[in-house]
Order: C-alpha cells, then sequence, then structure tokens
C-alpha cells in the first residue's frame, strides 16, 4: 500500500482498481468489540454486497469508511486517500466524489426534497447558477423515479419508500463515483423494491458507479450484487460471488442462502434467467 | 488542453452553425459556462460532443437542453455521452421545488384566517388536553398499579436535585442585590434597619417563587415540550398508544406531579436561600450580624407571607409543566416544529405565571394578608 500514488485531480476520475481498502479495522463502544480485525477492499465499479446478521456492524463499517466513525484502530482509505488519518471536517477531496444514503433517510426535514438535492450542490459548488442548481435537482429528482410532484413536498409529507428514493436523489446529487447504500430496499414493497434494484442498477451502468449495497434483501443480493461480503465474527468472513461464498461451507452463509428465504430468492432468479 | 469546459462556434456554408463543445462538461466544472450557453441565441444545427474530454450527468443535462432548445442534433457523442443522454432525456420535468406559495396579495388574509382558526383550534386543544389529563389521572386512581413510581423519582430529580445549584446560587445573588439596594435607599431616611423586613417579605412573598418559577420554566418547561416533541417525531407517541400505554399517563402525568411537588420545595428553599443572601449583606455592610438578621426575619415577617409563597409555588408548577407538555404533544412536522413549541412552551409558561401572580397579589392583599 506504500506505492506512489498520484494525486486526484479535481476534475479526474479515480483510475484505480480499489475505492475504498479497509484494512485492520477495529471498532469499539465502550468494551463492545463490534469489528476485530476487518479487511475488505471494494473493487471500481461493481456492486458490492454486504451482509451479516442485525447488529454485526454493517452500518458501522459504513459509517467508518465515510468517516463519521472513528476507529480505534486500522487504516482505511477511499479514493486513495487516508479517512482514518484526516480530521472529521477537513476536506480531503473525496467528500464529493461519494454519495450517501443512510438507514433512516436522514432528509433534512424543513426542506423540501428538491431543495434536498440542493443542499451539496451549493455546498460543493457555489459558482452553479441558481437555475442551472434548480434543474439538476429536479433531473436527480425525476432519475431516481420519483414523481414530478414530490421535488416540492416536504419528507413528512413522503411515504417511506418515496422517502428513500428522495435519499438517493440526494446522494445522487454530486454524480458521485461511489454510492453507499444502507437497506435501500427495506421496508418497500416487493414491487418497490424490484424497481429500486433495477433503478440501482441502471444507474451504476450507467453512471460508472461504484456501489457498496448494504442489505438483508435476498432478492437484491441474487438480482444485482457482483460479489457479496459477510460480515460475521466481528470481519468479513468471506467475499465473492454468491456460488463462491457457498463453497466456504461457512454454517452461517450456508443458512443464509440455504434457509427457506434463500431457496426462494434463489429460484425465482433462475426462473427469471431461463426466461430471460 | 486548459483545464474548464469550453465552446465554440463554427459556422457552416449550409447555413446553421455548429457548435462545439470541448474539456470536461462534470458538475464540477460546468457551473461558469451554463450562464454562457444559456445567452446563447444562434441558429445551431449541430451540437457536437466529440471533444468533450468527460461528462457526468450535469453535463449531459446541458446539451440535452440546448439540443432542445436550438432545436438542434447531438453528434459525436461517445457511448457514456449517449447512455447519459437516454437517461436524462426521460427526466425533463419542470417541476416547482419550492413549497407552494400563495401570491402575496392572498396570502396576507389567508394567513390572517388561518391564525384565527388556528387561534380557536389552540383553545379546543388545550380544553382536550386539560380534559385528557383528568380522565388519566382518573385511569390512573381507579389502577394505581399502572402507575409508574421509577418515571415519577426520575423526573422528581431532574426537575427538582439537579436544579438546586443553579436556582441557591440565583437565590443567594437576589438575596444580595435586593438587600443592597434596599440598604442604599433606606440609608436615606435613616431606616437601614428596615432592610430586614425588605429582604424576608418580598422573598418569602414575591421573588422566591417567582423567580424559581421563571428558572423551572426555563429548565424543565422547555426539556419537556422538546422532550416529548422528539419522541413524537420519532413516532415514539404512537408506538406507545399501540402497545396500551396512554401517553398521557407514562409520560405528562410524572411530570406534572413532580413539577408540582418540587415548584413548592425548590420556592421556600430559594426564599430561605435568598434570606441568608441578604443576612451576608447586613452583616458586612450594615453591621446587622448574621444570626440577629435572622432572628429578626422571624420577629417582622408574619407567617401568612411564607403561606403566600407556598400556596402559589403549586400553581406555578402546574402551569409550567402543562404548558411544556401540551406544546410537546402539539409538535408535528418536522425538526423546526420542536423548536417552535419550546419557545412558545417557556415564553407562555413565564407570561402565564406572571399574570396569575398578579391575580395573587391582589386576592392575597384583599383578604387581609397584606
Ligand atoms: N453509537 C453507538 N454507540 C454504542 N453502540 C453502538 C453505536 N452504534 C452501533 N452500536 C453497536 O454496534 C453494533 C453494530 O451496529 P450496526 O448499526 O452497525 O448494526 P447493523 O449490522 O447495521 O444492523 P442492522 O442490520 O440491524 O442495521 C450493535 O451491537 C450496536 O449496538
Ligand atoms: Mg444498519
Amino acid at each position: 500500500m506504500d506505492s506512489e500514488r498520484p494525486a486526484l485531480g479535481r476534475h479526474e476520475r479515480f483510475r484505480g482498481d480499489y475505492p475504498v481498502v479497509v484494512e485492520g479495522l477495529q471498532n469499539k463502544f465502550g468494551k463492545q468489540v463490534v469489528h476485530d480485525n476487518l479487511d475488505l477492499t471494494v473493487r471500481r465499479r461493481e456492486i458490492l454486497g454486504v451482509v451479516g446478521g442485525s447488529g454485526t456492524g454493517k452500518s458501522v463499517l459504513m459509517r467508518s469508511i465515510i468517516g463519521l466513525q472513528q476507529p480505534t484502530e486500522g487504516n482505511i482509505e477511499v479514493f486513495g486517500r487516508s479517512i482514518t488519518e484526516a480530521e472529521p471536517d477537513e476536506n480531503i477531496g473525496v467528500r464529493n466524489r461519494w454519495g450517501v444514503l443512510f438507514q433512516g433517510g436522514a432528509l433534512f426535514s424543513t426542506l423540501t426534497v428538491g431543495e434536498n438535492v440542493e443542499v451539496p450542490l451549493r455546498q460543493f459548488y457555489p459558482e452553479i447558477s441558481p437555475a442551472l442548481r434548480r434543474e439538476i435537482a429536479r433531473y436527480k429528482v425525476m432519475l431516481s423515479g420519483l414523481p414530478e410532484e414530490a421535488a416540492n413536498k416536504f419528507p413528512s409529507e413522503l411515504s417511506g419508500g418515496m422517502r428513500k428514493r428522495a435519499g438517493l436523489a440526494r446522494a445522487l446529487a454530486l454524480d458521485p463515483e461511489l454510492l453507499f447504500l444502507d437497506e435501500p430496499t427495506a421496508g418497500l414493497d416487493p414491487i418497490g423494491a424490484d424497481k429500486f434494484d433495477r433503478l440501482t442498477k441502471e444507474l451504476q451502468d450507467t453512471l460508472g458507479l461504484t456501489v457498496f449495497l448494504i442489505t438483508h434483501d435476498l432478492d437484491t443480493l441474487y438480482a444485482i450484487c457482483d460479489r457479496v461480503a459477510v460480515l460475521a465474527d466481528k470481519r468479513v468472513i468471506a467475499v465473492g460471488t454468491i456460488p463462491e461464498l457457498l463453497e466456504t461451507g461457512h454454517p452461517w452463509i450456508e443458512e443464509y442462502f440455504n434457509g427457506p428465504r434463500g431457496r426462494a430468492a434463489q429460484g425465482t432468479q433462475t426462473r427469471a434467467e431461463s426466461k430471460g | 488542453m486548459s483545464e474548464g469546459a469550453q465552446f465554440e462556434l463554427e459556422s457552416s456554408e449550409s447555413g446553421a452553425a455548429r457548435l462545439v463543445l470541448s474539456g470536461p462538461y462534470l458538475v464540477s466544472t460546468v457551473g461558469g459556462i451554463d450562464t454562457e450557453l444559456r445567452k446563447l441565441d444562434h441558429e445551431v444545427g449541430e451540437i457536437d460532443l466529440s471533444q468533450v474530454s468527460e461528462i457526468d450527468t450535469a453535463g449531459a443535462w446541458i446539451a440535452c437542453r440546448l439540443a432542445t432548445r436550438l432545436n438542434a442534433e447531438i453528434t459525436g457523442a461517445n457511448e457514456r455521452a449517449s447512455r447519459l443522454l437516454k437517461a436524462i432525456e426521460g427526466a425533463n420535468s419542470d417541476a416547482p421545488l419550492a413549497a407552494p406559495r400563495l401570491p402575496l396579495r392572498l396570502r396576507v388574509p389567508v394567513e390572517v384566517g388561518a391564525k384565527v382558526y388556528s387561534a380557536r383550534r389552540g383553545i379546543f386543544s388545550v380544553i382536550a388536553f386539560l380534559g385528557q389529563i383528568v380522565v388519566a389521572a382518573g385511569a390512573l386512581i381507579r389502577h394505581p398499579g399502572r402507575f409508574r413510581p421509577k418515571a415519577l423519582v426520575h423526573q422528581l430529580e431532574l426537575v427538582g436535585v439537579n436544579a438546586l445549584m443553579i436556582i441557591g446560587l440565583m437565590s443567594f445573588l437576589i438575596g444580595i442585590v435586593i438587600a443592597q439596594q434596599g440598604a442604599v435607599q433606606l440609608q436615606q431616611f435613616g431606616a437601614e434597619t428596615l432592610t430586614v423586613n425588605l429582604v424576608g417579605r418580598i422573598t418569602l412573598r414575591e421573588l422566591g417563587v417567582l423567580m424559581t418559577a421563571i428558572m423551572v420554566a426555563g429548565r424543565s418547561g422547555s426539556a419537556f415540550a422538546a422532550q416529548i416533541g422528539t419522541m413524537k417525531l420519532t413516532e415514539e407517541i404512537d408506538a406507545m398508544r399501540t402497545i396500551g400505554i396512554n401517553p398521557i399517563e407514562a409520560l405528562v402525568i410524572p411530570r406534572i406531579l413532580a413539577c408540582t411537588f418540587m415548584m413548592v420545595l425548590l420556592g421556600f428553599y430559594a426564599s430561605v436561600v435568598a434570606i441568608i443572601g441578604g443576612a451576608v449583606v447586613g452583616d458586612l455592610m450594615l453591621g446587622i450580624p448574621f444570626w440577629t438578621f435572622l432572628a429578626r426575619i422571624q420577629e417582622v415577617v408574619p407567617p401568612h407571607d411564607m403561606w403566600v409563597g407556598l400556596i402559589k409555588a403549586p400553581v406555578f408548577g402546574l402551569i409550567v409543566a402543562l404548558a411544556g407538555c401540551y406544546h410537546g404533544m402539539q409538535v408535528s412536522g418536522n425538526s423546526e416544529e420542536v423548536g417552535r413549541r419550546t419557545t412558545m412552551a417557556v415564553v407562555s409558561a413565564i407570561f402565564a405565571v406572571i399574570v396569575i401572580d398578579a391575580f395573587f397579589a391582589v386576592f392575597f392583599t384583599e383578604i387581609g394578608w397584606g
């Protein structure tokens, strides 16, 4: 990891192979150890699914990568810059390259959906004229699959699924290269979840995104993830495609993918493939 | 190639010009060029993207919008650009972003009307809230097992015990100020010994309880409103209801009891500390020994002065708690509302306390406790 890495120009896209590299991460809350010696690399332009039981620290891992949670030990590099060594508020030139959709949406409740999308634009690119900013916000709202009328509604006036989409619109505001999604399909109806999956895949294809996707949704894993990382025993116990994971023979992975729900999701997937 | 997005107009023989875009067309670079492109009103037949080095949705959007406005055709788009253009095309919209707002001429009457109605609704909801409390109190009396002594003890600690330091300090300083300022004025008549009467009577009757009520409104009334309001926003209150817990019983009644009871103790405590503050000034400035000052208090302050304070205190405590809990329960919508309701809780509590204090002043004088 100590090879010479040229600094990333302001208008340059990241060309390295691994936008996110986590090494030897340890996170503690008081005496509770959430992560211990956790390693994970995310490849450029992949959708990496992250799974694990509730409370295994998926959200905490995401918060560590985006610099909201200072790990007790370990190193995290995003776009070749160390996040762990930077001060939380220091501008290290990567914050405009990622978009984050939090588990709870985390929309600004006093702003409308459209204004929510405008916030990052205003923050990072004040030179953009208000007219263009409004236009960008509008097409982002449309791109994330919300109806036109949603743009001037407040988050409290939206349904749970619409709030997720609004959160996605804000995450996409700056045309990020790296997208973090924390359980985007939780709480959506199956049709909505399916649409959200396809939207994620489509955006990833068109915009060339790298996606870090935390999910409990087996259908999502089968449908759109290139690789899946499994979090258990405080570390990432395996990373790979689903068949590769099954080969490891780890009991938790077996149970996860071969349980009744796992089989059902697998079934739909094979049916869809044979049809298409 | 220099950094930044650029464009150039190339005229061709066949009439319509060719607009050549070059450089990176990214959200980080298009800010400046967009204004110039907007002003463009040449006849353009073709927009050439082949010189564009990098493009994202913002760049694609600008090209797409230009093409529509100038009625031109986009050429030379590479694979990525054409994908983005396709994605953007469907996303065209001109929906407003700001929350809907009426024109000024309508807004004034509509807002006034809304204020009047909300004032009326406010009166009803206050009455409804008081009714709910009576019902919940009745239910608790019938089913004493549902009462939560732990919640009450916790609130007693928050409202009372934790306030001892700050209220003590405040009262001590007030006692000092009254004694010192009073002495300066009374000395002009050679009546500085009357400072004892002044300090004793005014703190026990008025200031001890009043200042404590204001402090409790600021400390605990605001906390009640903010806490209950946040619980409403996060749907905790709804969750309680569905489990069968009455939020009035679980949240409001313990706070009202704690605040009412603690106000009595805190009010009396404040008066005592203020008198001690006065006695310290008496000792240092007026030559009245500390213990003599305290002994004189017993002679010159009639016992009903203490009762006046002790009767007012629970009423003030009740008002502060009611205002805090009521405004907390009225929160809905967003986080701004929590702030607004918290402010209203404190302001209305202090205002009501002062108005009622005036009534009490007249009342007690009339019944001969002057
Ligand atoms: N701020 C915090 N303070 C203390 N403990 C925390 C904090 N945040 C998380 N934890 C603990 O860390 C562990 C991991 O939490 P995390 O939110 O990452 O779980 P998760 O894997 O995202 O679960 P879920 O799938 O339910 O979202 C949990 O045991 C939790 O109690
Ligand atoms: Mg989580």
